[in-house]
């Protein structure tokens, strides 16, 4: 994976580790590749990490446990309907910074080719806002997908994507291998594809799947434009609901947090977790009763049994939230 | 039927008043006097048959008053011949436009609240449509405009009996929809379709002030989480609710107000609820409501007992006037067959939420041999187009979803067998929309051989500019055959690879041709002109990502004139191109959206469109008039 390139894009500064590994990886982009890449960042600047899996998604840290269908541009995501919504999301972090072409083609071809060996890291299943930039427009010879390719973009921009050149139109190309997400492309509405893809996930490919085999709830993080849903019952316990949804929306959390911080390396995993969990939000969910309480008091089973919804509200707006005990719980039942 | 047999009507009409004059003296229609323009005898300004015959010669009293002639119109309900028949004389214009009451606008921005509300002093009901399509997909900034507000306002003081309002691709705040629930006493009917901008307190408002409401039918809502709290609104002595459709919202209701609700409004036939509603909940609907014609299931997920299930079998099965149905979210092939009792009725089956497999489908369908309308997921796969093709002979519209749209999955989804086998089957198909992966010249031109009456064509290769899979040629053939073979074509959305050949046949035989969606086609400005050049009808160009300069977009310029809009993003167009479209045609409106981090000369989204109201004020920064 192409992390220097990631960096000149986002404007900051390489930390040394970082730029070490770049040449190990520029020739190949292979998922082992990746988890030394990830191995030499683990415990730098997480902050980084997040905004290159923004940038180019699918670099996960080994100590992240890869939760189906929950990474941020993972499988089942609402998001993808938005496109233009996690595109302005990115403008945070890309700040203007313009990308050069040669880097960014460059990085285009190692996706291209690093797509078609979808690993279980699973660029190819990510949805990768590169945008080459500055192929002039009016190319008009025969190619067409090569003329069509004018007004490339900025990923923070709300403006088509350009795939990867691995569909650059060869009479003889077969079927492209990128899986660059265009905006817009294709033309499907938001509400569709949220539905499709919950659904996907879910029915699989048996028949007859077992009806209680899932509970999805939705998933809502105050301030953000559109929600989550995540299945409760592929997690064991707390934590993992917890990492997953940390990863989830890292990239608001980052986005208001890391306005401030941009260029500093302050900004651990531990930092994530506080800002989830510690002081700046707070985890709650509704019951079946209707009533929104804090998540973690009460046993995982029951706490799936109970929930409906899940909503990840600022701690300034969580006065009042009782922890409910197992007493209440029971004496309900 | 009625329009053909009127404008014989017209014809004789025209014939025997000799001197069209003579109309505009006598007795005014009901104070239509005040409002009539010129009363001085003028020639009529359209040459007509019988031109002669009014120039200069002797003046019979016509048998024809103005009293019946707005009988006449009154009985004409399409638009489009309404508008022909204002463009008669100016007395026909006169006696029309205070007989319309339905208002169509299919840009709100080409025409201003004020010219309508002068022209058109009597209107009931109002189809307003706002931003161009490619909003669906998020192409445009949020705040772009297409506010109702300034609409309502007019409305209120003009038309206070308006009845009906459908709205789509509007932004509609919350304090418009309680404008509305406050200004119009008799209001009916509310219908949102992709319109955004409101909230829980506007549906409240809307619930609780407007008494005689028969119909709130919220379709593919764009806006966020919105609570449950607004179906409580409704009084309880409220029982004139005949459509209720709030599919798209995705607020828990509370079920006991749901069920008091449709128990006590006897009139209704539509009803369609969401994801919140459960399986046990829709059978006691069904108990409740037998008397539906459209139904929209809540999800299908649910564990039932056999007394359950059997239950709600009986229930579909007493649904005798179903011809609708949709939701059915999460369904899963144990509770399919609860549906089967209703299915005879049915024309039009909605699955396009439910990811079904091919044998479920084919269960399903075996049951629905009158299916005029079909909604699939691409999980059907070819074997479930092919149970299409078998069991539903007189399928006139076909439209097939993709559950994987990114191709994360890797699935096969449908391709071009599953297209030719429901060609074959289904002869009468007319509207198809098929988003696949692979496709062959050879399939479309088959299929268009098997299915000749095809007025909407829109096939979408999800992979921009992917060539026939098994020859690596352009699409062009498939379009060809398409636009020469289907004489009746209005709409068409076209993709994969394709030269500027496609477009001159398209310019060639596409008389018909009125909608044209293109994406990532073309090689060059020839393209873009032969359309503009050679179809005669179109009325809405959209177009993205395709080679098509400066010099294509100049080509079109009195044409536009005669269009609704022009759609350009992601071509070659400079804003000089822009500039001087601007420039030579005053009555269109030119904009350009303008890209935060481009070059300041490209035009990066553009959109045309004609319009008697000149420049829009509402445009956010981004936005830029010509």
């Amino acid at each position: 994976m192409s992390t220097p390139q990631e960096h000149d894009y986002i404007g900051l500064s390489e930390p040394p580790p970082l730029e070490k590994t770049s040449d190990k990886l520029s020739t190949s982009c292979s998922s082992s590749k990746v988890s030394a890449e990830n191995e030499g960042k683990r415990g730098v600047l997480n902050l980084k990490e997040t905004e290159l899996r923004l940038g180019l998604p699918g670099s996960k840290s080994p100590e992240r446990k890869s939760v189906n269908g929950v990474s941020l541009f993972g499988t089942d995501l609402k998001d993808e309907g938005n496109n233009g919504f996690s595109q302005s999301h990115l403008k945070g972090f890309v700040s203007g910074a313009k990308r050069g072409f040669s880097d960014v083609i460059f990085g285009c071809e190692k996706w291209g080719l690093c797509v078609n060996g979808a690993s279980e890291v699973d660029f190819g299943k990510n949805d990768v806002l590169f945008s080459p930039r500055g192929m002039n427009g009016g190319s008009k010879n025969g190619n067409n997908l090569q003329s069509c390719l004018s007004s490339v973009k900025e990923i923070g921009s709300n403006t088509p994507v350009k795939p990867v050149e691995g569909k650059k139109n060869e009479n003889g190309a077969t079927a492209p291998a990128s899986k660059a997400q265009i905006v817009g492309w294709p033309p499907i509405r938001s509400f569709r594809k949220n539905t499709l893809t919950s659904n996907l996930s879910k029915n699989g490919d048996v028949i007859g799947k077992s009806r209680s085999g899932c509970l999805y709830v939705k998933v809502s993080l105050d301030g953000a434009p559109y929600l989550r849903k995540i299945d409760l019952k592929i997690y064991g316990g707390y934590a993992e609901v917890s990492s997953a949804l940390e990863k989830m929306f890292t990239c608001f959390t980052i986005g208001q947090y890391g306005r401030g911080l941009s260029g500093q390396e302050g900004l651990t995993e531990s930092c994530l977790n506080d800002l989830l969990h510690g002081s700046e939000y707070v985890l709650t969910y509704k019951d079946k009763d209707g009533d929104w309480m804090l998540v973690g008091d009460v046993p995982w089973e029951m706490f799936t049994d109970s929930c409906k919804r899940l909503r990840i509200m600022k701690s300034s707006e969580a006065i009042g939230l009782a922890p409910r005990t197992m007493e209440k719980y029971k004496s309900q039942k | 039927m009625l329009a053909s047999g009127l404008s014989e009507l017209f014809l004789w009409l025209f014939s025997s008043s000799k001197d069209y004059n003579l109309l505009s003296t006598r007795v005014p229609i009901q104070g239509a006097h005040l409002m009539r323009m010129d009363p001085n005898p003028k020639k009529p300004n359209i040459s007509t048959p019988d031109s002669a015959i009014s120039n200069g010669s002797t003046h019979t009293y016509s048998s024809f008053p103005d009293e019946v002639l707005e009988k006449v119109l009154s009985l004409i309900d399409s638009h489009k011949d309404r508008n022909s028949v204002s463009l008669v004389c100016k007395n026909w214009y006169n006696v029309e436009r205070w007989t319309r009451t339905n208002l169509f606008i299919g840009n709100c921005y080409s025409v201003s609240p004020e010219i309508v509300a002068k022209r058109f002093p009597r209107i009931k009901s109002v189809r307003l449509k706002g931003k161009p399509r490619f909003s669906d997909f998020n192409m445009l900034p949020r705040d772009w405009g297409a506010d109702v507000n300034p609409w309502l306002v007019m409305f209120a003081k003009v038309y206070p009996f308006l009845e009906e309002l459908r709205l789509k691709r509007m932004t509609v705040s919350d304090d418009s929809l309680e404008f509305l629930a406050k200004s119009f006493l008799g209001f009916k009917a509310l219908s949102l379709s992709s319109c955004d901008g409101f909230n829980d307190d506007g549906l409240n408002a809307i619930a609780t002030h407007c008494m005689n409401l028969t119909e709130l039918n919220i379709q593919d809502n764009v806006t966020e989480d919105i609570g449950g709290g607004w179906l409580s609104c409704f009084p309880d002595n409220f029982v004139s609710l005949e459509i209720l459709n709030f599919a798209s919202l995705n607020s828990d209701v509370s079920f006991d107000t749901l069920e008091r609700l449709v128990s006590r409004c006897k009139s209704l036939r539509v009803l369609k609820v969401n994801e919140s509603v459960s399986l046990e909940q829709l059978q006691r609907l069904l108990t409740l409501a037998p008397q539906l014609m459209e139904l929209g299931t809540g999800s299908f997920m649910q564990e039932l007992t056999p007394r359950q299930c059997e239950d709600l079998e009986i229930s579909f099965r007493n649904c005798k006037d179903l011809h609708a149905l949709s939701g059915l979210w999460e369904v899963t092939s144990p509770y399919l067959p609860a549906l089967y009792g209703a299915c005879a009725g049915l024309t039009f089956l909605n699955l396009s939420d439910a990811a079904l497999q091919s044998v479920e489908v084919s269960k399903l369908l075996a049951h629905c041999p009158n299916l005029r309308r079909l909604w699939v997921v691409d999980t059907v796969e070819d074997k479930g187009l092919e149970a299409v093709g078998s069991s539903c002979p007189l399928l006139e519209e076909l439209r097939v979803f993709p559950a994987d749209p990114y191709d994360r999955h890797h699935r096969h989804g449908v391709t071009d067998s599953g297209f030719l086998a429901v060609s074959r089957g289904c002869r009468k198909l007319h509207y198809v929309l098929y988003f696949c992966r692979r496709m062959t010249n050879a399939a479309v031109v088959t299929v268009v051989q098997n299915c000749p009456d095809f007025t909407h064509f829109r096939l979408c290769i999800m992979n921009p500019g992917q060539p026939d899979y098994l020859t690596n040629d352009p699409m062009d053939e498939a379009f060809a055959a398409v636009a020469k073979t289907c004489t009746k074509l209005r709409r068409l959305s076209v993709s994969g690879l394709l030269t500027d050949l496609t477009f001159e046949y398209i310019g060639k035989y596409a008389k018909n041709l009125e909608t044209l969606s293109v994406a990532f086609a073309g090689s060059s400005d020839w393209g873009m002109q032969c359309v503009l050049e050679g179809c005669p009808k179109l009325r809405k160009l959209e177009i993205r990502d395709c080679p098509f300069g400066n010099a294509a977009l100049l080509s079109g310029l009195e044409k536009y004139e005669r269009m609704r809009s022009l759609w350009m993003s992601a071509c070659n167009l400079t804003m000089k191109g822009c500039m001087l479209l601007a420039r030579k045609m005053p009555r269109l409106n030119v904009e350009v959206i303008k890209d935060e981090e481009s070059d300041d000369s490209q035009a990066d989204k553009v959109y045309v469109y004609r319009s008697i109201a000149g420049p829009r004020q509402d445009a956010p920064p981004l936005v830029l008039t010509l």
